[in-house]
């Protein structure tokens, strides 16, 4: 047996120190991994909060259980804490801190001191978000659109944007971190080519994230700027230009809204081969998907804007280089698809996300390409056809990516294995209640139901109470593991080294793993990525 | 003195050659990230200036041409003895570098001196943006929009020579204990890639700002 | 509790059509696509159920024509549906030459309507139906858009600047109308209806409630209350220019530059007199009427300007105020250029 091979260990990354501080100040990336995982999921629960009450609300087409003000509010602060302080450093945060030394074969990070910084930094800016909202609130949309926010809002903007911008520098230093960790921490024999494609869709996130995070940064300090002097930036009314705000900030948040699917992607590759017993198929084209949406996801920006007073020309132009970001997003499905066929497949709990996920994500990016065909988008632009295309990305595809994520290694994070029935159950609760959550609300939008809409007229109602009747039970379906993963923590079975039988560097050390990772570094021998063929007799799959 | 290279080894690194690599990456993608902070501003600038030519030149009519470029000339010398202080160092000389080091702290602050004066004198004639803005005369807020730019992009720009002045700082101390060799001396060159992209942002704001008032 | 429940938008524009085949196709092929690929994941998933632990499965990596039809055939189709949703863009962007026009203002949180005839309304606006009716459209504060669901028509309306919409209706009834870029507290309450009236209707609307004059004559008596005709003499063109035959003629800068005195040119003259001057005049005469008139005035007094040059309609304001080659008249010859262009107006009509 592979136990055999390499013995459990008594000590390690979680043991080896104790106390509130050892945490605090730890440099290790595994167990800011843990910080961020605890971050973030307050923070979603947070946002899960803030989305609750509105689909309480549009339960009845009357502002019957918040004011309008209220409602504004409440969808800013989901849009915010949802993108910027779970979403973008969700995956990258937790498993990308935790896997990416493990599976270059490197110690720790290359600037651990930075990555705690990152940390830090994060809780800083979550910090002061939270302060925003405690005092009373944002109310305008996480776009922030110029001249409302920095002219007319009487809500707590600059602190808002304040704490967005402090975030912004935790995930720039993080990024910076994986490239440099992924440049130059590999282990001995670990070329390019063999690297498993989460570290390659990390890489080109985190390029992304490096290029385009400082524009959000500075369109935030001018926004701040306008606000707090009352001088003219975007003001059209001191001959500034308000659909300069817009195009800076899609130019920042179109590549951010792959670098909320390109982890999640960089999960499913992983998944997909290591419950197919198969390697991933065409390992190539997927790399280089990753880094062609990486790239051309930077031209696309102004499709949000089609209706927005862009020249017919501009928006000729970004049409048609949707589209061309849409084929790399193909490839990866269909690669995914193909992986699975003739595998020996599994139906554990991270397969039964990772399939969801290409489903979901599938059926998101499709409606992407219905907004992206011009003479539709002006129909669709900024309705709820809108809303549902980004949630089945984001929460079909991103959140169960990250839920698939979580189960996948939690042996390895947590050295117990958690309750395979429960976990399977909770699967096809969260996979129910998206759908009933999310689908009616592309009919709504095809419908006319514009987005933002505290009330909204009758005819309506019915298709809104069947998507709050599915959020609550999309609720349930996230509680449940939050519950069983901290009971398996202290309950859960002790995990052997590679549960899975997967071909990863991460799973030749133990679990939970040593601080510094492996006991001796690794040197990579096998030539090819995946090799099962060449671990049959390790992996025991004879 | 035991081996300085073993000792700013850091335990996440295997050789020091992987470690150096490792630095000049970080510092390197670092300063892509400063290109696109600084680039957001250009391009509001640029757009700016494209749709409100008359006003940004009856703007940067207001500039001091002559701290200006006695200011840009300041700032390149900066970056020359900063190299000098990189080219020392790298043959062992490290009193030397410390003395260059120091050289270019001082350089640095008579460039903050100066633009400080020059804020002041802005400040004087009613030119800093908000409540202290007063123009007569036609495109008062376009102009008021030139000096948002000019004291958002400098004032960004001073922010970060003063951080780079604090990062100086820190060199020399460790220079003092005698942490740089010839064969360790990775910090210098990081820091000195920083303060010449530091320098090269100055020249364009040079450019921006004070040149197109000049033919008016 | 549930009322007119539906699943699918009424349309009642001449673009709805389009825009409703477009989708549909989409949706045909995209449904056909994904429960394509969702019906083989599960076969597979099925198929290849694991059936010993210790199985593997078969070690193919990759497969090229595969990878190639899979990367080109999507790409093909993306094409397609480019082209397709350009073409009907373009549509939905370029009002036909022969609409009429309505201004309207949003500001939070309503709109407010102006006809040409001098009716005004406020979160309802009356049309005829079989006529393409073109809004030229501006804002007071914030950024508003404009969404008629059942026309498949949406336009963003900025402050500081006229964007345009156009539709035809083609079926008379009632219809929302829809803020829908947020713009605030009331953002949900700033919806409001069209009446399609037949055309029948639509010219008894008209005649109903009698305004006090065309919105051209409102906008004459702005141009003696504000003073414009203090200093725009006509046929007396001294330091200031004469504005008749001004709508829509080309007029040369002081730049050397040749623009449209479109809407956009006219309300810019108000705001910022100075940033274009034409050719011949000086800068700093003209006073700066910020903060003086308001938009609506503003549209009064273009629609005023309008009315004494060429006929309205001749021409389609254009944001992005691109000369079109025809125009070779002089500014201020009024001469055989523009009666002959207003003449092939009304035969097209
Ligand atoms: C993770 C997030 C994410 C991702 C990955 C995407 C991916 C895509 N998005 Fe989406 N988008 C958002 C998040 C995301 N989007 C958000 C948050 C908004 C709204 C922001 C706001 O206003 O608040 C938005 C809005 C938005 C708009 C603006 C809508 C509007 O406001 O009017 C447009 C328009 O073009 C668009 C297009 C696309 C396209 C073409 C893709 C493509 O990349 C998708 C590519 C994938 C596929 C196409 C599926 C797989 C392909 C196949 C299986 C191939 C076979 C298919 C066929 C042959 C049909 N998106
Ligand atoms: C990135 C991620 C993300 C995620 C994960 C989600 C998750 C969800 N979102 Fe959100 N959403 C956005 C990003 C996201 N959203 C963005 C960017 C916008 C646009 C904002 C804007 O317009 O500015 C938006 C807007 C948006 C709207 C439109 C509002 C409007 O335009 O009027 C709606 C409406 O239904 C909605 C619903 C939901 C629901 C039901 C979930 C569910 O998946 C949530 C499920 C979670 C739970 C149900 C939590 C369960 C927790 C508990 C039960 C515990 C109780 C809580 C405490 C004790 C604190 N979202
Ligand atoms: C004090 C004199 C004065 C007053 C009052 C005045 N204008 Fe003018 N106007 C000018 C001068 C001078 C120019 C040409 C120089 C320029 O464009 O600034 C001009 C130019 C114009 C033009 C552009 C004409 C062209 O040929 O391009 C328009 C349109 C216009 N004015 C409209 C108005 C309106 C409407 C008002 C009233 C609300 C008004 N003006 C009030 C002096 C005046
Ligand atoms: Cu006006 Cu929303
Ligand atoms: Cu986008």
């Amino acid at each position: 047996m592979i136990q055999a091979v390499a013995p459990k260990i008594e000590k390690n990354y979680l043991n080896e120190k104790v106390g509130l501080l050892s945490w605090l100040l730890t440099t290790d990336h595994k167990r800011i991994a843990i910080l961020y995982t605890f971050s973030i999921t307050v923070f979603f629960f947070i946002g899960g909060f803030f989305a609750l009450m509105m689909r309480l609300e549009l339960l009845s087409p009357r502002n019957w259980l918040v004011s309008a003000e209220t409602y504004n509010k409440l969808f800013t602060m989901h849009g915010i804490i949802m993108v910027w302080f779970f979403l973008i450093p969700s995956i990258p945060g937790t498993l990308g801190n935790f896997l990416i030394p493990m599976m270059v074969g490197a110690k720790d990070v290359a600037f651990p001191k930075l990555n705690l910084l990152s940390w830090y930094i994060f809780m800083l800016g979550g910090g002061v978000t939270v302060y925003a909202l405690f005092r009373g609130g944002v109310d305008t949309g996480w776009t922030f659109y110029t001249p409302f926010s920095t002219t007319y809002s009487t809500t707590y903007v600059v602190a808002a944007a304040v704490g967005i911008f402090i975030a912004g520098f935790s995930t720039i230093l993080t990024a910076l971190n994986f490239i440099a960790t992924i440049h130059s921490m590999r282990a001995p024999g670990l070329t390019w080519f063999k690297l498993p494609i989460f570290v390659w869709s990390m890489y080109a996130n985190s390029v992304v994230l490096i290029l385009n995070t400082p524009v959000l940064a500075i369109t935030l300090v001018m926004l701040a700027v306008e606000r707090i002097f009352t001088v003219g930036i975007f003001d059209p009314a001191l001959g500034g230009d308000p659909v300069l705000f817009q195009h800076m900030f899609w130019f920042y948040s179109h590549p951010a809204v792959y670098t909320m699917v390109l982890p999640a992607m960089a999960v499913i590759s992983e998944i997909v081969p290591a419950f197919s017993r198969k390697p991933l198929f065409g390992y190539k084209a997927v790399a280089f998907s990753s880094i062609a949406i990486a790239v051309v996801g930077f031209l696309v920006w102004g499709h949000h804007m089609f209706v927005a007073g862009e020249s017919v020309y501009s928006a000729l132009a970004f049409s048609f280089l949707s589209y061309c970001v849409a084929v790399p997003s193909a490839i990866k499905v269909f690669n995914w698809t193909a992986t699975i066929h003739g595998g020996s497949v599994s139906w554990d709990t991270p397969m039964l996300y990772a399939i969801g996920f290409i489903g979901l994500f599938t059926i998101g990016g499709m409606t992407g390409l219905f907004l992206a065909a011009l003479g539709l988008d002006v129909h669709v632009h900024d309705t709820y056809f809108v809303i549902a295309h980004f949630h089945y990305i984001m929460v079909g595809g991103s959140v169960m990516a990250f839920l698939g994520g979580v189960h996948y290694w939690w042996p390895k994070i947590s050295g117990k294995m958690y309750p395979e029935g429960l976990a399977r159950l909770s699967a096809l609760i969260v996979f129910i209640g998206f759908n009933l959550t999310f689908f009616p609300q592309f009919v709504l939008g095809y419908l006319g139901m514009p987005r933002r809409y505290a009330a909204y007229p009758e005819e309506f109602q019915m298709l809104h109470v069947l998507s709050t009747a599915g959020a609550t039970i999309l609720g349930v379906g996230y509680v449940l593991p939050l519950c069983y993963l901290i009971w398996a923590w202290h309950y859960g079975r002790d995990a052997t080294p590679n549960p899975w039988r997967a071909t990863g560097l991460e799973w030749k050390s133990s679990s939970p793993p040593p601080t510094h990772n492996f006991e001796v570094t690794p040197i990579v021998t096998a030539k090819l990525p995946y090799d099962y063929e060449a671990m049959k007799e390790e992996l025991e799959l004879v | 003195m035991s081996d300085p290279l073993v000792l700013e080894l850091r335990e996440q690194f295997a050789t020091p050659e992987q470690q150096r690599h490792t630095s000049s990456i970080g510092i390197w993608l670092f300063l892509m990230t400063e290109v696109m902070m600084f680039g957001g501003l250009f391009v509001a600038y640029t757009v700016y200036r494209f749709n409100h030519p008359q006003a940004f030149a009856q703007g940067s009519a207001e500039m001091d041409i002559v701290l200006g470029s006695i200011n840009s000339a300041i700032l390149l010398t900066s970056s020359l003895t900063m190299g000098l202080a990189e080219f020392s160092a790298k043959f062992g000389r490290v009193r030397l570098s410390g003395i260059l080091l120091f050289t270019t702290i001082l350089i640095g602050l008579a460039f903050l001196g100066i633009k400080f004066t020059e804020y002041y004198e802005h400040y004087q004639q009613h030119e800093a943006p908000g409540v202290w803005f007063n123009h007569v005369g036609p495109h008062a807020p376009e102009v008021q929009m030139f000096f948002v730019f000019y004291f958002l992009m400098t004032g960004l720009h001073a922010v970060h020579m003063s951080i780079g002045i604090l990062l100086l700082l820190g060199l020399i101390a460790r220079n003092m204990v005698g942490s740089f060799s010839a064969a360790y001396h990775t910090p210098i060159t990081v820091v000195g890639l920083y303060w010449h992209f530091v320098d090269i942002v100055w020249i364009f704001l040079y450019v921006i700002f004070y040149l197109p008032g000049l033919h008016k | 509790m549930i009322t007119n429940f539906r699943l699918w938008p009424e349309s009642a524009s001449s673009v709805a059509g389009g825009v409703d085949l477009l989708f549909l196709i989409l949706l045909v092929v995209c449904t056909a696509v994904s429960v394509g690929i969702a019906a083989f994941l599960i076969y597979s998933a099925i198929r290849y159920h694991r059936k010993s632990p210790n199985e593997l499965g078969t070690q193919t990596r990759y497969n090229i024509p595969a990878e190639v039809t899979w990367t080109v055939v999507p790409f093909i189709f993306f094409m397609a549906v480019f082209v397709w949703g350009a073409k009907l863009y373009f549509e939905i962007q370029r009002p036909p030459d022969n609409a009429m026009s309505i201004y309207v203002v949003g500001k939070q949180w309503m709109w407010k309507v102006q006809h040409l005839e001098g009716q005004r309304e406020i979160n309802e606006i009356h049309i005829p139906v079989g006529r393409p009716v073109k809004l030229i459209m501006t804002s007071e504060d914030v950024i508003h858009d404009f969404f008629v669901p059942a026309f498949r028509t949406k336009q963003d309306v900025l402050p500081d600047r006229y964007t345009t919409t156009w539709f035809e209706a083609t079926t008379p009834g009632k219809y929302h109308l829809f803020c829908s870029q947020y713009c605030g507290t009331k953002h949900s309450g700033m919806i409001g209806w069209i009446y399609a009236l037949t055309p029948v209707d639509y010219q008894r609307w008209l005649t109903q409630g009698a305004p006090e004059g065309s919105l051209a004559s409102t906008g004459e008596k702005y141009f003696h209350q504000f003073g414009c005709a203090n200093c725009h003499h006509f046929n007396n063109q001294g330091r200031c220019p004469d504005l008749r035959n001004l709508y829509m003629r080309p007029v040369l800068l002081t730049t050397g530059k040749t623009i449209i005195a479109d809407d956009s040119y006219i309300r810019e003259k108000l705001h910022d007199p100075d940033a274009q001057v034409p050719w011949g005049f000086s800068a700093n005469v003209m006073p700066n009427f910020t903060g003086v008139v308001t938009e609506e005035q503003i549209l009064a007094l273009i629609s005023y300007i309008k009315a004494l040059g060429p006929q309205p309609g001749t021409q389609e304001p254009s944001s992005s105020g691109a000369a079109p080659a025809e125009y070779g008249t002089q500014k201020g010859i009024g001469g055989p250029g523009a009666t002959s262009n207003a003449g092939s107006q009304v035969e097209k009509r």
